[in-house]
């Protein structure tokens, strides 16, 4: 069993950089899909469901708290885990995207052990339900 | 401690900490110096990124297009021979990482603060210029013979100061109380 991850980001580079980190934890992954900001996640996700989205918090059009908030107040997708990914430090962000139900938080930048450990738990705990 | 050497110790912590994580490189602090917006123009790559709240500014990154390329190159593991979407791309997002964590790091100082998305442009004989606040605290970094330049301006929002932030002076130079 592989796991399917969105990864969300309007960097087109981070998006680059995670699809290699991601495959360098040697994690049980299998599709990784992108998109450039909450709408687009959204798109992606009403056409593949995932195990996992990774997402930054500002974006044009649609932010990362928005995408949190509409992912888990949709019937079918509740259930995925969304961490994160961001520079955004402040303890108001962090309540916020908790609030709306964050599995986790990684802080930019980041290393390729810092996505794993904050990962690993979540994949394998979606690989096993 | 005054607001020009707690910027300067938090731009140089986020600088080396981003290239460290990132590219795998160590950078080395060349120099600091508070300047007024230049007059005269440029060439290279500059990005910009807005910070709003009681304080308010802008985070801005200077380097040559050379150095941009080889930005990308470390950070994507790629090919860039030139200046493309993909090196203006990853100097946005390096300039989003650093003045993002100077950011964090000052907002226990400075009040909460906003971040906007980062703005990159590519060119020759240009000039650039805050419109609110033309003092900047300027760091130059090496990185082998080029020069990164990391510079910050920042200063109370007049339209909050009403609001029980904190109001001070903004001249880099003179102290300001601050609990550091």
């Amino acid at each position: 069993m592989q796991a399917d991850i969105l990864v969300v980001d309007d960097s087109a580079a981070i998006r680059k950089i995670l699809q290699r980190v991601l495959r360098q934890t040697g994690m049980a992954i299998g599709t990784i899909m992108e998109a450039g900001d909450g709408e687009e996640a959204l798109a992606r996700l009403q056409a593949h469901k995932v195990d996992l989205i990774l997402t930054d918090i500002n974006m044009p059009k649609m932010d990362g708290l928005q995408l949190l908030g509409r992912v888990k107040a949709a019937a079918g997708w509740e259930g995925i885990p969304v961490v994160m990914i961001t520079t955004e430090g402040g303890e108001t962000k962090v309540a916020e995207a908790v609030r709306l139900g964050a599995a986790g938080y990684v802080r930019k930048p980041f290393t390729a052990d810092q996505i794993k450990e904050k990962l690993a738990g979540l994949l394998e705990a979606a690989l096993s339900t | 401690m005054n607001v020009k050497d707690l910027i300067v110790s938090c731009i140089h912590r986020s600088t080396l900490q981003v290239f460290s994580t990132m590219l795998g490189e160590e950078l080395l602090l060349a120099g600091v110096a508070t300047e007024r917006d230049s007059q005269e123009v440029r060439d290279g790559v500059v990005s910009f990124v807005g910070l709003t709240g009681s304080w308010a500014g802008t985070g801005s990154i200077i380097c040559s297009p050379e150095m941009a390329c080889r930005i990308c190159a470390q950070m994507l593991l790629t090919e860039a021979p030139a200046v493309n979407e993909e090196v203006l791309d990853a100097v946005a997002e390096v300039t989003n990482m650093i003045v993002g964590n100077v950011k964090n790091d000052l907002e226990p100082h400075l009040g909460l603060l906003g971040l906007s998305v980062p703005t990159v442009v590519y060119g020759r004989n240009f000039r650039a210029r805050n419109a609110r606040h033309s003092e900047w605290v300027v760091a130059r970094f090496a990185w082998g013979d080029e020069i990164l330049t990391v510079k910050l301006s920042i200063a109370p929002d007049s339209a909050k100061t009403g609001e029980g932030v904190h109001a001070a002076s903004t001249s880099f130079g003179e102290p300001y109380a601050l609990d550091v």
